[in-house]
């Protein structure tokens, strides 16, 4: 691979690992939501997070043109190789802390895939044209929520108040450049990432106001995921999504 | 007209035939050309154009496998068939039989155009304009949960997309 491809490989393979493992998370909500409609709206984000993530490794695959596809890229991987941000990983918590995680999250993927849509790289225009929609529905979504919680009752308040603090140290890795990333931008595939900061921060604090609530303190940030430094609970998280092709190799409906 | 060129016109006819009978396998009031899945069909019948509706819709490969075997029955194995995501499908695509279609079988449909998104439906059963969501998400990806305030009766909206 020349070091272009190279790049877009890595990038691509990140924005996958991002959908995929946040759509694995949000799939053990199933069956356990405070309430029958959470239950289909958690299950249908994790429906349109994962048929991103197959555009997304389906494409990285090709690009890497080592013969792996979408699959061979999601269940045969190991913890280290995957370069998801570590804000995804984040164990689901309870309700309050997943609604903070999807909020942040998808307030961070809007403007990512606004600016993506303008992508020289078609593929990955294609994939955000179509991906940016779904995400401005799950921001309204996580963000009513976001102010529901926070202007609620005192418990889910503070519950939400716990949830935005443990999901914020994960925030700055979103926006930080590396050598993948400048390469990219450079070539007009990508926004830059710190260029998304401003639009993000204001939405957020509107967001915020109206739900009463403010930003967390500010702390060091905690980084690592697009270099494959995860947290414990990713290997957890793979151990139970990739058993069954691992367990049984070839295995189809 | 020469006979070869009455011949393919009437290939591409016929696919658009047979495809204006396909059911969406999750609402089955409305085919695949009704839905604005199915985007292009050459001018000799040689290919189809489909869409994915939403990214994650689990339909999607039961719609072009349903759409193979339609075209396999009546002897056209040899159409290509291509999957294309850019520009993204929206609902403005849905044609006015498909609305009319979706509206029947008790699905309100999405607005005329995607600028009425924040327009409240109309009851699929009483008509009333006095509608409320329930939940933004619902059984399929392509609804979300509404009520009606005067009939009381809750209904499902094709999410305007």
């Amino acid at each position: 691979m020349t070091p272009d491809r190279e790049a877009l490989f890595r990038y691509a393979l990140r924005l996958g690992d991002d959908s995929l493992v946040l759509g694995q998370r949000l799939g053990e909500w199933c069956g356990h939501a405070p309430t029958l409609e959470v239950d289909l709206a958690l299950a249908n984000l994790a429906l349109d997070l994962i048929g991103q993530a197959t555009h997304l490794l389906g494409y990285a695959g090709e690009v890497e043109g080592a013969g792996r596809d979408g699959d061979k890229l999601a269940f045969h991987r190991d913890v280290l190789d995957y370069a998801n941000c570590l804000l995804v990983e984040q164990p689901n918590g309870d309700f309050a802390r997943t609604i903070a995680r999807q909020f942040l999250f998808s307030l961070w993927r809007k403007g990512l895939f606004e600016g993506l849509c303008d992508s020289t790289d078609a593929t990955l225009a294609g994939v955000a044209k179509k991906a940016v929609k779904e995400t401005r529905y799950h921001l309204r979504f996580a963000s009513e929520w976001m102010v529901r919680l926070g202007d609620g009752t005192q418990e889910s308040r503070e519950r939400v108040i716990e949830g935005l603090d443990w999901c914020w140290r994960f925030v700055d890795e979103l926006f930080e450049a590396d050598e993948v990333t400048r390469a990219l931008v450079a070539a007009g595939v990508t926004p830059d990432p710190a260029g998304l900061r401003a639009a993000f921060d204001a939405e957020l604090d509107a967001v915020l106001a109206e739900a009463t609530l403010q930003r967390p303190a500010a702390r060091r940030a905690t980084v690592g995921g697009r270099a494959g430094r995860h947290s414990e609970h990713l290997g957890h998280l793979l151990a139970e999504m990739q058993f069954l092709p691992r367990a049984y190799p070839g295995a189809v409906w | 007209m020469s006979a070869t060129s009455t011949a393919t016109l009437d290939r591409a006819a016929r696919i658009r035939a047979i495809l204006a009978a396909v059911p969406d396998p999750e609402i089955p009031a409305v085919s695949v050309m009704d839905l604005g899945i199915v985007r292009d069909i050459d001018s000799e019948g040689r290919s189809v154009v489909v869409t994915p509706t939403y990214t994650g819709c689990p339909a999607t490969a039961v719609i072009e496998r349903s759409i193979r075997e339609a075209l396999s029955a009546a002897g056209l194995d040899d159409v290509r068939l291509i999957s294309r995501l850019d520009p993204p499908w929206t609902t403005d695509w849905i044609t006015a039989a498909g609305r009319a279609k979706l509206l029947a079988y008790g699905i309100a449909p999405p607005p005329a155009s995607s600028r009425l998104r924040e327009e409240a439906p109309a009851c699929p059963r009483c008509g009333s304009l006095a509608t409320e969501e329930v939940s933004a998400f619902g059984s399929t990806p392509c609804k979300a949960l509404w009520r009606c305030r005067d009939c009381a009766e809750p209904f499902d909206r094709f999410k305007c997309h």
